[in-house]
């Protein structure tokens, strides 16, 4: 069964507050050259289906429920 | 008339909201399971606010998805009343009843303080009682308020009139340092372009007696009810 990867991510003119608190952190810990951290959401799913109708679906999920296209992008990868 | 009070798994100022209907305004109120389709005859629907299904994925994202949603779209579609409180607003973004989103607030803090808000405009259903002379004091708290949207909707909110609350300083000015999340443009209230609908970060239900310490949520809370009022006469 297709094993599906979706990464989710505030798109890049939202200011990411997570990210920017983190960025910080690994600057204390002394990782000075780190720049432009930012949070995102991976989701692991299983789905039945062959690649194309997978892919089709998965397109689905994300634009009716699993990201905000206000404020979210998204990808996935499928692997057999 | 009649409230219809939402309650999602995870709604925690349902039972605020319920009191203040009940006992301020002497109004008949019921409250609404998220698994019923109807919402009874309701004039006025209630999406209150807490943690609806843990915040889970995003915040209001699955409350959107219960079967107690379509018949609050149709309602609203109908031109029936909506108010979403916090948890509410962020349902009613989710649901695509009003545009743009709310997130993380940009100090990362939850916020739980009482703020000031300015009436942006004064003849609708939801603030014909508000005064002019003087911003709404009226409490926050939430983690996720943000106000965000892209620059054509915000622009399209300005002209519409659709902006019903900022978040400002005790003398009326909308600053930045007044603003407790980083919301654009300090917003705290959007309204859909018929009005309609409202979704606001504010509590109303919590400033609505003495003895928590400001009753200005009444005149958005009054306004609505004489608004619904007219409306049977």
């Amino acid at each position: 069964m297709p094993h599906v990867k979706v990464y989710i991510t505030l798109k890049p003119t939202l200011l990411d507050a997570q990210g920017r608190v983190v960025e910080h952190a690994l600057g204390t810990l002394g990782y000075s050259r780190v720049h432009d951290v930012r949070i995102g959401k991976y989701l692991s799913m299983t789905v039945e289906g062959d690649r194309g109708a997978v892919e089709r679906d998965v397109k689905e999920m994300c634009e009716r429920l699993l990201a905000n296209p206000t404020i979210e992008d998204y990808r996935f990868e499928v692997d057999e | 008339m009649k409230v219809g009070v939402v309650r999602f798994p995870g709604s925690n100022c349902d039972q605020d909201a319920y009191h203040v209907f009940k006992d301020v305004f002497g109004v008949s109120v019921q409250y609404l399971w998220h698994q019923e389709e109807s919402i009874n005859e309701s004039d006025l629907v209630i999406l209150p606010g807490g943690f609806s299904y843990g915040d889970y994925l995003r915040t209001g994202a699955v409350a959107r998805l219960s079967p107690v949603m379509k018949s609050i779209i149709a309602h609203a579609h109908r031109g029936g009343y909506v108010l979403g409180i916090c948890n509410g607003f962020q349902i009613l973004c989710e649901a695509g009843l009003l545009p743009g989103a709310l997130i993380r607030n940009t100090g990362l803090k939850f916020r739980c303080t009482q703020a000031w808000l300015r009436t942006e405009r004064h003849d609708t259903v939801w603030t014909s009682a508000a005064p002019k002379d003087r911003p709404l004091q009226i409490p926050i708290a939430h983690g996720e308020g943000r106000y965000v949207a892209d620059s054509e909707t915000l622009t399209a909110l300005e002209n519409e009139g659709q902006i019903a609350f900022r978040y400002c300083t005790a003398d009326g000015d909308p600053t930045e340092h007044a603003n407790p999340n980083g919301s654009m443009r300090n917003i705290a209230g959007v309204m859909n372009r018929e009005g309609n609908v409202l979704g606001m970060m504010p509590h109303p239900e919590r400033a609505a007696e003495a003895l928590l310490g400001s009753t200005d949520g009444r005149f958005i809370l009054e306004s609505i009810v004489s608004a619904i009022r007219a409306r049977a006469r």
